[in-house]
């Protein structure tokens, strides 16, 4: 012990690597160091306690619980639905912040910037490309994670209220897809939204076309429709504020819904399993 | 009372004989698991990594190999035909046909959105919780998988490829003409038995129709089941079996409605001066 204290900074880790050879020596230099046992706080042993540390003691982990029941996280129950879904969400985040720095929301601009995108950015069409097929792909996925739990029957008691959660969270999927639609401003997109918004026309009561619209005072210039597009016609306004929903608006409400849905989840019990 | 103190204090007696260095007997003790639960790092972890990377192989690979659309630019005097609604909509699009959008594109999504989240607080059913049953839940399953697989996918398959110019019927392998027409003449309900759908006898009768479709519904399955003493009955209550009832009529009304439409080519079944149904 005495003499290891007297030892000079070189040769305590020229003993280190005649020890443990020069990997075990950059192994137990990073390891053992004490940075990294002050960002993980558990042992590198596979032992049951750091397995556990290892989640509860990991932010981004202890969504987890330390341990889950055996038959839960089986592939041939869950499908991997909820937690794909969760993944394309954050693969849309980062391509989608990436796209925002190449992309502005004006009638003039719009298209060109898609254009740009695809011929002029490197490597620009195919951070487009992943950000469309996976939102498409996350609409399938929230699709077959509803079937899913309801083929388990998962939204029984007491999982009631986080049924409904997760209802919210796909109509908002549905609309932050069906506002990113739009951005492109090309005809497909324009035209999809011209179709879908013209749908609100007809709202009972708030619609200019709807049932009692006309009786309550709805014209072209003050009914839902107008609220939405900014506007009687899909224009620049509605261009801003379909960019405005799909950037900001949306993900921050879904996300706030997300951390509800993934709480519950561990406050009702888990992954849901045979009583 | 005197004689726990007492034992309280023999037991907290003790002397220092020596100081040892070295280890401790004693054993922090280790988080245990019990035989129907595992550990979630790694068996969960390594799952999840797993689904992960399979995932953005698959995203990746998918994007190298198909360029998302894009089309022209913009162009709102120049209405593509047919102007479909992302494909993930063409279900709702799709009941444009048979309904007027004031229910096709607002009503009825509510009472999507509104059915999905009533199912939770309707479905007493204590069985199927946590596992995939079919036998132990047949109406539940049955009755989703109507409303999910049959009419919302495949809805959303008649618009996505059998939809072509003026939202016409056009086989996958049809070329899309777009100077097809297709004479087709609806009628109102009312008209077959000689009545004009927008006169008020017809107001009456259509009404009449429509209320009766819901109101025999709702009230003669219930009084069948009352006289049953079924016990379906005695736990959902009144409020809620009229609510599945409801919600349960609505749906069917798609399929009746689409075979009204295909069979006698009937247009409206109630008209009204503020709305048709």
């Amino acid at each position: 012990m005495e003499n290891q204290q007297k030892d000079t900074f070189f040769t305590k880790y020229k003993k280190l690597a005649k020890e443990k050879g020069l990997l075990g020596a950059c192994f137990s230099m990073v390891f053992q160091s004490k940075v990294w046992e002050s960002v993980f706080r558990h042992g590198l042993a596979d032992t049951p306690k750091n397995r556990t540390l290892k989640i509860i003691s990991n932010v981004f982990l202890h969504l987890h619980p330390a341990k889950v029941k055996r038959h839960a996280p089986q592939f041939k129950f869950t499908w991997c639905m909820g937690g794909i879904s969760f993944f394309l969400f954050l693969v849309l985040t980062a391509t989608g912040i990436l796209l925002m720095f190449y992309y502005r929301p004006t009638v003039h601009d719009a298209y060109w910037d898609v254009k740009d995108l695809e011929y002029q950015v490197p490597f620009g069409a195919l951070l487009r490309n992943l950000h469309r097929w996976a939102a498409h792909l996350m609409v399938i996925t929230v699709w077959l994670h509803m079937f899913r739990v309801f083929a388990t029957g998962s939204y029984k008691p007491p999982r009631e209220f986080n049924w409904c959660v997760g209802v919210v969270l796909l109509v908002v999927t549905l609309l932050l897809s069906f506002t990113g639609y739009l951005l492109t401003w090309d005809q497909l997109g324009f035209w999809a939204v011209t179709v879908g918004t013209n749908m609100a026309r007809s709202t009972p009561l708030l619609g200019h076309e709807g049932p009692f619209g006309e009786q309550l005072g709805m014209t072209s210039h003050n009914d839902i429709r107008f609220a939405l597009l900014g506007g009687s016609l899909v224009g620049g306004n509605a261009l801003l504020r379909a960019y405005v929903w799909h950037c900001i608006g949306l993900p921050l409400i879904i996300s706030i819904f997300m951390m509800v849905h993934f709480w519950r989840i561990r406050k009702d019990g888990g992954i849901s399993g045979p009583l | 009372m005197e004689n726990s103190e007492e034992n309280k204090e023999k037991k907290g007696r003790y002397r220092a004989l020596a100081f040892i260095k070295g280890k401790t007997f004693a054993k922090e003790k280790d988080s245990d698991i019990s035989e129907n639960e595992i550990a979630t790092w790694p068996y969960l972890m390594r799952k999840e990594l797993l689904a992960a990377i399979i995932c953005t192989i698959v995203l990746i690979v998918w994007s190298i190999l198909f360029d998302a659309p894009l089309e022209e630019l913009s162009d709102p005097t120049m209405t593509p035909n047919p102007a479909k609604a992302p494909w993930y909509f063409l279900g709702l699009q799709e009941m444009l046909v048979y309904f007027d959008p004031w229910i096709a594109g607002v009503v009825f999504p509510m009472l999507i959105i509104a059915g999905l989240m009533v199912i939770p607080y309707v479905d007493f059913n204590p069985k199927g919780n946590g596992y995939y049953t079919f036998k132990e839940r047949k109406l539940a399953m049955l009755t989703f998988c109507f409303g999910f697989h049959v009419l919302w996918i495949l809805l959303i398959i008649v618009g996505v490829f059998m939809r072509g110019p003026g939202w016409l019927w056009f086989w996958p392998w049809q070329e899309w003409d777009p100077h097809r027409v297709v004479a087709e003449t609806n009628y109102d309900l009312t008209s077959f038995i000689g009545v004009k759908s927008n006169s008020f006898m017809g107001f009456i009768i259509g009404g009449a129709v429509l209320f009766g479709y819901f109101y025999s519904g709702i009230s003669l399955p219930y009084r069948l089941l009352k006289s049953r003493k079924s016990v379906a009955i005695e736990k959902l209550g009144f409020v809620k079996y009229t609510m599945v009832a409801f919600l349960f009529l609505c749906m069917m009304a798609l399929p009746i409605k689409v075979c009204l439409r295909l069979v006698f080519h009937i247009k409206y079944i109630w008209v009204t001066p503020w709305f048709n149904i």
